[in-house]
């Protein structure tokens, strides 16, 4: 498995995109046939389950390591890592194995049958054979959590510099319910298929965002006007009965919204239209937090489907009976979709409205609307413009709508973990209440890491109380915190809840003071709760 | 009456009236070694290793009023006796032994087991309190034999130079980069460093300790001059200004925190090296078991676990809270 650590290590010692795309090539120009189709299901999240629970290796791992429990889990809170911290407690530094990659893998497959004992029996002898970073990736395959910065457009980037296959091809080659068990690497990857041509998208055009005034941008008949959604950019594909959805990322996203199939049956073949997922339930689209519950994963459960329902909002069409239409004028484009749309019911399937406006201030007065009708802001398109590639200036703006905002006081702060852990970087910010801090939010993100370093020694030098890892600091320092949204809550103590909160800058010219108070945050609550 | 407290301005000795290590400026401090946040600016007088004090004045200037006295030599200040000991953590660090009455007790800075070539090493104490940093008192951070860590450094380097970039490595200017400039391959290429570098070096040199002579990085360079060379920096030049006038160049940390891999990710620099001047969590336990104490205090690091770890090994362990920052500010 050394050629397999030696990958998993360059993937994890960089973060250049160029860097693991050629550590992922030359992997796969010299690895066997079956390790490479181990490594890319492990990739795309097919790893071996179910085969032995973590708390069991917690114990081992204590034990092997002479260290109690607590001590264990207190030190896996601050790596952030359970396979790291497994890999690192155990004493052995000595690579002894010769398996390979499948090889490894078969022996973690023939453990799930065992009894407790035997299992236990076979992990320690597999923990004994592999030095730590060995260790670490012995028990990411035991226990998951393969991220390694790669994702499933970075390997397809690197199985087709690899195969000389193209891209898209291999995305969909990739997609759906197979199983490294069951197939091998020139089924999978190296023949040819005729869904192949099918399934193919366009590229996305994405738009720039909008840093003048609009009325810059000239008569604004020129221009239509849409509410920018708070969802998933997607591509909708129907061609020869199948249908594929494709993410901005120009990944295969089908099996993640299974709500969108019957339009396979709707839409007439040939058609390709350009929208965004959200999630609309009681007749009303719904907080883009609810989306999140359903992203990333490979099967959608039950539940999900009724808690988070999706439909898909259209606003361009790309092909249209077979045909390429990018070069077609949007509002030629337009009339095309709005006639889909009005033939081709479905309760799935919306349109994006154009706003209608006379002037700029029109248009103005209906950015404030944003956040009542759901949205980010407004899509600003040139009406003669085409579908072009990638992003481009000049013809469609994004013109977002700025965060809430409100400044608050540090009173608490945790150590970080993972990538942070030897600093304090989780906080609890307050506001007053008469003479009173009442926390009411906490925040993780939005400073530079000279900014932590720098309250990081504040906490240190300020602190009043521990209670476990939270440290109580002296009140002084003030921060606007920046958020999406506000809503009422009973689970906090001040009655609110934040939607995305963040630190947006250190007010170091702000005295505690003047920090907000709870009643100006009850005003953002009654105007757009 | 404890022989020493902790107060608002450091560890403090009532009987002899002195701080040690202060982080308030006080009449008469000891220090136990020219680190930053154990050797600050502002106090009347210092005491400190004669190893220590050119670094010392180095560092707070010339005037400041200082005394270095040996290891092992004593100094009785109103019948405590003070004495300095070898804690292998830079050059001059040293371990406080203070006795009083028949008790003993060691403040230990920071210290490391492992002999790095360069400070004198580190030396157990026997005592009935020891007062311990434990930076990485959890049991993930293990260090490696040095010298594989030295060969990381030396193959990284090489593979550099044979792509024609520039190596450039983070080391904090006093400790970990002469630590460096003992150990690695200089065969290899043309060492550099930084002017935070270069300026500490040619302190010890002048104390007559042996260091590899580096070239100092300054205008008179072109671009081309790097390739293939190594260039070692402090942590606050990298990712600033200074680092544009190198060419295509890979960067990598020597640290102990590069143990963990979320904060090698975090430094977002091309290769973390697991080396480190503080003990690892088996050298803090190797350590207090050697001095075989009655107590340890905790004052810097993973002080709430690892002293709840203690009292667990039988070993009475509080924390008391300092302003001594561990491996990482200084
Ligand atoms: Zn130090
Ligand atoms: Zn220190």
């Amino acid at each position: 498995m050394k050629d397999f650590i030696h990958l998993f290590t360059q993937l994890d010692q960089t973060t250049k995109t160029n860097t693991k795309v050629n550590a992922l090539v030359d992997y796969f120009n010299t690895a066997n046939d079956s390790d490479k189709l181990w490594c890319i299901a492990l990739l795309s999240h097919r790893r071996p389950k179910g085969v032995i629970k973590t708390a069991q290796l917690r114990n081992w791992a204590a034990e092997i390591a002479n260290i109690p429990l607590w001590l264990f889990e207190d030190t896996y809170h601050i790596v952030g890592d359970l396979a790291e911290t497994l890999a690192s407690v155990h004493p052995n530094t000595e690579h002894k194995s010769d398996k390979n990659l499948t090889e490894w893998i078969n022996f973690i497959i023939e453990i799930k049958a065992l009894e407790e004992e035997a299992k236990k029996e076979k992990i320690l002898w597999a923990w004994n054979q592999l030095d730590q970073s060995g260790r670490f990736a012995f028990n990411k395959l035991l226990t998951g959590g393969w991220r390694m910065g790669v994702s499933q457009k970075l390997m397809t980037k690197a199985l087709s510099k690899s195969t000389e296959i193209e891209e898209s091809t291999i995305a969909h080659r990739l997609m759906g319910d197979w199983k490294a068990e069951e197939t091998t690497f020139h089924d999978l990857i190296m023949e040819q298929k005729e869904e192949d041509l099918i399934s193919k998208p366009y590229p996305f055009y994405l738009a720039y965002a909008l840093e003048q005034e609009p009325s810059e941008l000239g008569e604004v008949d020129d221009w239509q006007i849409e509410r920018k959604w708070d969802g998933i950019r997607a591509q909708l594909i129907v061609r020869k009965d199948e249908i594929f959805i494709w993410s901005r990322g120009e990944e295969l996203v089908t099996h993640q919204f299974p709500e969108l199939e019957v339009l396979k049956d709707i839409l007439p073949n040939g058609t390709v239209l350009d929208g965004e997922i959200l999630v609309y339930k009681d007749d009303e689209i719904q907080n883009f937090n609810l989306l999140q519950s359903r992203l990333g994963r490979k099967t959608v459960s039950k539940n999900q489907l009724e808690n988070a329902p999706i439909i898909i909002k259209v606003y361009d069409c790309l092909e249209y009976n077979g045909k390429d239409i990018r070069e077609t004028p949007l509002n030629e484009r337009r009339t095309i979709l709005e006639d889909i749309y009005t033939n081709y019911t479905s309760e799935v399937l919306h349109l994006s409205e154009c706003l209608q406006a006379k002037n700029w201030e029109e248009v103005i007065e209906a950015r404030k609307e944003s956040r009542a009708t759901k949205s980010e802001g407004l899509m600003i398109k040139r009406k003669d413009s085409t579908y072009q590639i990638g992003r481009k200036k000049g013809d469609w703006w994004k013109w977002k709508i700025d965060p809430l905002s409100i400044d608050a006081i540090l009173i608490y702060a945790m150590q970080g973990h993972g990538r942070r852990a030897n600093l304090f970087t989780d906080y609890t910010f307050a506001v007053w209440k008469g003479e009173e801090l009442v926390p009411f939010t906490k925040a993780y993100s939005g400073l530079t890491d000279k900014e932590f370093k720098e309250i990081d020694s504040f906490v240190r030098k300020n602190t009043k109380e521990r209670f476990g890892p939270v440290r109580s600091v002296n009140a002084e320092l003030v921060f606007e915190i920046a958020f999406e949204g506000i809503a009422k809550s009973t689970r906090h103590k001040s009655g609110i809840s934040l939607r995305f909160p963040r630190m947006l800058r250190w007010r170091k010219d702000k005295p505690k003071e003047e920090a907000n108070s709870l009643e100006d945050l009850e005003k953002l609550l009654e105007q757009y709760g | 009456m404890s022989l020493l407290k902790f107060t608002k301005k450091g560890i403090y000795c009532e009987q002899a009236k002195v701080y040690i290590d202060t982080w308030k400026p006080v009449d008469y401090a000891i220090i136990t070694h020219a680190h930053a946040d154990h050797s600050r600016n502002g106090n009347k007088h210092y005491l400190s290793t004669s190893l220590s004090k050119p670094i010392i004045q180095y560092r707070l200037g010339k005037d400041i009023s200082i005394e270095g006295i040996e290891y092992g030599e004593k100094r009785v200040i109103n019948g405590v006796q003070f004495s300095f000991h070898p804690a292998g953590h830079i050059i001059g660090s040293a371990q406080l032994r203070v006795e009083y009455k028949g008790e003993v007790w060691v403040v230990s800075g920071d210290y490391k087991l492992e002999n790095d070539g360069i400070s004198t090493p580190f030396e157990a104490i026997q005592c009935n309190v020891f007062i311990t940093e434990c930076t990485f008192g959890l049991p993930v951070f293990k260090w490696k034999e040095q010298q594989i860590i030295y060969n990381e450094i030396n193959d990284w380097w090489k593979k550099n130079k044979t792509e024609g970039k520039a190596t450039i490595i983070s080391a904090y200017s006093l400790g970990k980069a002469q630590r460096i400039l003992k150990n690695i391959d200089s065969s290899i290429g043309q060492i550099y460093t930084h002017g935070a570098i270069y300026n500490t070096n040619e302190v010890i040199q002048h104390m007559g300790i042996d260091l590899l002579e580096t070239t100092l990085v300054d205008d008179s360079q072109k671009k081309k001059d790097f390739e293939g060379a190594l260039i070692i920096a402090p942590p606050a030049a990298i990712g600033s200004s200074w680092e544009k006038r190198f060419p295509i160049h890979e960067t990598g940390i020597v640290s102990g925190w590069m143990a963990l891999r979320g904060a090698r990710r975090r430094s977002a620099v091309d290769r973390g090296f697991v080396l480190s001047d503080h003990a690892d969590w088996e050298g803090l336990n190797l350590a207090i078991k050697a001095t075989q104490c009655e107590k340890v205090i905790t004052t810097h690091g993973y002080t709430d676990i690892f002293t709840q770890w203690l009292n667990e090994q039988g070993i009475e362990a509080q924390v008391e809270s300092t302003e001594f920052e561990g491996e990482g500010n200084q």
